[in-house]
């Protein structure tokens, strides 16, 4: 910045002071330029963040996560831009959260977005390159009839390598170092016994790191196709060799042995004329299949449609009957000459105030078919499938859900019954309207004004309580032959987690989709609440 | 996390007013009082009891050595603090201390980056203000929650480059919950900042102080109640935030509370049910006593009166 001579301006600010009573120069206004106790704790944070960011850059380049690098360098630049810069005063306290914002909720949106188009899943959660590697490696097998070769098994800084005699020369090589001749090594009845550079494991060593050793494999030169040396026992070593190879022109696997040849297909995997997939695969772009996968695969379109109305049912219910008992409730107590009333309310807000997770799960104790306290004590040793039976774990999903909900309902509902006008009700009851004629004509309308977002609210947050169903039924009763583990209570969100990492199979381009749906309807809802609420206008 | 901190949330906007005296009322007997007023102690004592026993029993059940499921029906029968002291023996130290941690970092994150924002639309006029906040407003309908599986697939591919922030790190849980930092709580911040007078930026100002000082000191100790307000709001979703932290925490010694409780409930018949019930019983104690703190602090207001008119 520039000092414009020494005639006096009026600056927008004065100019800061420091701790010390020492102006800084007429005209200089920039933070970055006082030397106070503030600016060297800002210099600090500042200093970390871009050390971290830095790190974190070199890092990404080295496993080569181009969008992780290039985002952290426009954190690095924004972030030393805007706290060292005069201007976008307001940019210094909006960064912070915006940086958590964008990576963490938008970002992730848009991810959700991208991979709802995607087959990412379990055998399909990397690149091309990577799936070809993987294949050659998954189908090696030993050459047969080839030699063996006495190994010796070395250490170079925690990097495991072996060693062996080649043609009757020393050879030593690791995981990413093909097999290279060494010189000085001492060779000792075939066997290799002194590297310089690496250190021979004892058996002590070998035994500790047995999965590392049969796991490993050498290169036996820098062409792919000569295969690898491999040990079951850290003494001997043999070639193995893919039974596939890649031709990257043809961009084709060939099955050397049977001559079987596997082409791409659209689904990101190599497949044989007869219809073979090889796997892993790779991801590939689907476009909308994961989304009409849940209406055409007949096995799970059925399962999928009673979920879908059953989210709608559970959140509907939900919200009406929590706000009928709240509203009732309120009104019970909203006479003034109940007494004890406050010692009521204190103990009927006890469900709301214990964690709702907690809650859920004693439920799902007492709720216990042969054990529970609800058959045991309560019913006088009944058999009653609480949890068990489809109708009957929809209905205890519905009674446990207003255990919980109505406290806040009535709490909000006696809020708003004490900000109602009591004299527009005494003038009601004057003209001779029943107190039902009063509720349903006055009482409730004037409520509804100021208790309706909440209703919506409401909806949107039982529309993905996950939480209460995971923990009360797990989804279960579970339906029968469908491909993923979903039952009789599972809401859309749990029926997310049951396709992302409930199941053996992790479909995460199918769960992405059915969040996809649930944004959407969760999105209208709020659009909806939040017209109606007006919030715009007080910004 | 917005969704619950909604739940929660919205008791700031309906306080329950103090009870109006009883005297204007001539005091009624007999069958009268049954239809006007007894009927409503009997829906009261019904209520309270289903609202009560299941705690009960939770309680009962914490004090029953030794407890499964089957062992518990019967209330009080035993009485004894063996669950309690055999809680230590196992993660549950850690749980509690790893969600202290968490919901602590978080809570007071979320304060920090939702004041300073609530403070820049509230003191600034830049240019798109008005489009940020709706921004905001609209980003804020969008449960973060609901987004869990690219959540996971994002932090695995950051475990490659940050192992700290990567999958089964609570730093990287931490991260998580603060991207849900802004949404709700700039807005209830908002309100209550622009509630503080700007009479006491400008005088600030002609005295010489900062923007940084004006915000640090002047203006973050006036609005001190919606601070308090906030920082609980976050630590008490975070605290029962339940399906990202199961999803990113892998190793039971990293679980929260939420987890960890969970996995010893979940199968009915091995469950250490009084375990889980002893757990329990602690894990909501805080909980509980916050939420008594907080209804005290949404009535009050501290600005009042800092201005002489």
């Amino acid at each position: 910045m520039s000092h414009q001579g020494t005639q006096v301006e009026i600056p927008d600010e004065a100019p800061p002071r420091t701790p010390s009573g020492r102006r800084t120069g007429v005209g200089d206004t920039s933070h970055a330029r006082s030397w106070s106790r503030g600016f060297f704790v800002k210099l600090a944070v500042v200093a970390i963040a871009d050390a971290v960011s830095v790190y974190g850059i070199l890092t990404a380049v080295a496993v080569q996560s181009w969008g992780v690098a290039a985002f952290l360098l426009a954190a690095l630049v924004a972030i030393t831009w805007v706290y060292f810069s005069r201007r976008g005063l307001p940019a210094k306290y909006l960064l912070p959260g915006l940086l958590f914002l964008l990576v963490y909720q938008l970002f992730v949106m848009g991810y959700t977005a991208y991979v709802a188009f995607t087959n990412y899943g379990d055998g399909h959660n990397s690149t091309k390159s990577d799936a070809v590697a993987q294949i050659l490696v998954q189908n090696e097998k030993r050459v047969e009839g080839s030699a063996t070769y006495p190994l010796t098994v070395v250490d170079k800084a925690g990097t495991v390598g072996f060693a062996v005699v080649v043609d009757g020369k020393a050879e030593v090589g690791s995981a990413s170092q093909p097999l290279t001749a060494v010189d000085g090594a001492t060779v000792d009845g075939g066997k290799v016994t002194a590297v310089p550079g690496w250190q021979v494991l004892d058996f002590a060593s070998i035994a500790g790191r047995q999965d590392e050793i049969v796991n490993l494999r050498v290169p036996f030169s820098s062409n792919p196709d000569d295969g690898s040396l491999r040990t079951q026992d850290a003494q001997n070593g043999y070639l193995y060799r893919s039974a596939l190879t890649y031709d990257a022109a043809a961009d084709s696997m060939t099955d050397t042995s049977t001559g079987t040849v596997y082409r791409p297909d659209s689904r990101g995997s190599f497949v044989s004329p007869d219809g073979t997939a090889l796997t892993p695969g790779w991801r590939v772009a689907v476009g909308f299949s994961n989304f009409t996968q849940m209406f055409t695969d007949s096995r799970l379109s059925g399962p999928f449609t009673q979920i879908l109305v059953w989210t709608f049912v559970f959140a509907g219910l939900s919200v009406l009957t929590t706000f009928a008992l709240g509203l009732f409730l309120a009104i019970t107590f909203n006479d003034p000459r109940v007494r004890g009333r406050r010692v009521y309310r204190s103990l009927l807000i006890l469900p709301y105030a214990f964690p709702a997770f907690l809650s859920a799960l004693v439920w799902r104790g007492m709720l216990n078919q042969r054990f529970g306290y609800v058959n045991e004590v309560l019913l006088g040793g009944a058999n009653v499938p609480w949890l068990t039976d489809g109708t009957l774990a929809k209905v205890s999903v519905l009674m446990v859900n207003l255990w919980l909900g109505f406290p806040y309902m009535f709490l909000v509902c006696t809020g708003a019954l004490q900000s109602i006008p009591t004299d527009i009700i005494e003038s009601a009851r004057m003209d001779g309207a029943s107190p039902f004629r009063i509720f349903r004509s006055m009482t409730l309308p004037l409520l509804m004004i100021s208790v309706a977002p909440l209703l919506i609210s409401s909806f949107a947050f039982n529309f993905n309580n996950f939480s209460l169903i995971y923990m009360l039924t797990g989804g279960g009763p579970s339906f029968t032959g469908t491909p993923v583990l979903i039952g009789h209570t599972d809401i859309l969100i749990s029926m997310v987690y049951a396709v992302a990492f409930g199941s053996g199979l992790k479909q995460y381009g199918l769960a992405s989709a059915v969040s996809i749906l649930i944004f959407i309807v969760v999105g209208l809802i709020s659009w909806w609440g939040f017209r109606r609420t007006r919030t715009l206008e007080e910004l | 996390m917005a969704a619950t901190s909604t739940r929660t949330g919205t008791v700031l906007r309906t306080p329950i007013k103090p009870t109006r005296s009883l005297e204007h009322h001539a005091p009624v007997h007999g069958v009268r009082w049954w239809r006007e007023i007894g009927w409503r102690h009997v829906v009261a004592v019904v209520m309270v009891v289903v609202c009560v026993l299941p705690l009960l029993y939770v309680l009962s059940a914490s004090f029953n050595p030794g407890g499964t499921l089957t062992g518990s029906n019967q209330l009080f029968r035993h009485v004894s603090a063996q669950n309690y002291q055999d809680l230590w023996g196992r993660y549950f130290g850690s749980w509690l201390l790893n969600s202290l941690l968490v919901c602590t970092v978080t809570a007071v994150g979320t304060v920090l980056m939702g004041a300073a924002a609530a403070y820049a639309f509230s003191r600034f006029r830049f240019r798109g203000r008005r489009g940020s906040l709706t921004f905001l407003l609209l980003v804020q309908m969008f449960p973060q929650m609901l987004a869990f599986v690219a959540i996971f697939l994002l932090l695995l591919s950051l475990s490659k480059v940050f192992p700290a922030i990567g999958v089964n790190s609570q730093l990287g849980l931490i991260a998580v919950y603060l991207g849900g930092a802004l949404g709700v709580n700039t807005f209830l911040m908002y309100g209550f900042f622009n509630t503080v007078p700007r009479e006491l930026d400008e005088a600030a100002k002609i005295d010489g102080a900062t923007h940084a000082q004006i915000f640090w000191t002047i203006i973050l100790r006036l609005v001190a109640p919606i601070l308090a307000v906030v920082g609980l709001l976050s630590f008490v979703s975070s605290y029962g935030e339940f399906i990202i932290a199961k999803i990113v925490l892998q190793r039971p010694e990293k679980w929260t509370l939420a987890v960890g409780l969970y996995s010893w409930a979940a199968d009915e018949k091995t469950a250490p049910w009084g375990l889980f019930a002893a757990g329990a019983v602690l894990a909501a104690i805080p909980v509980v006593l916050l939420f008594q703190f907080l209804q005290k602090y949404i009535v009050s207001g501290l600005t009042a009166g800092s201005v002489k008119g």
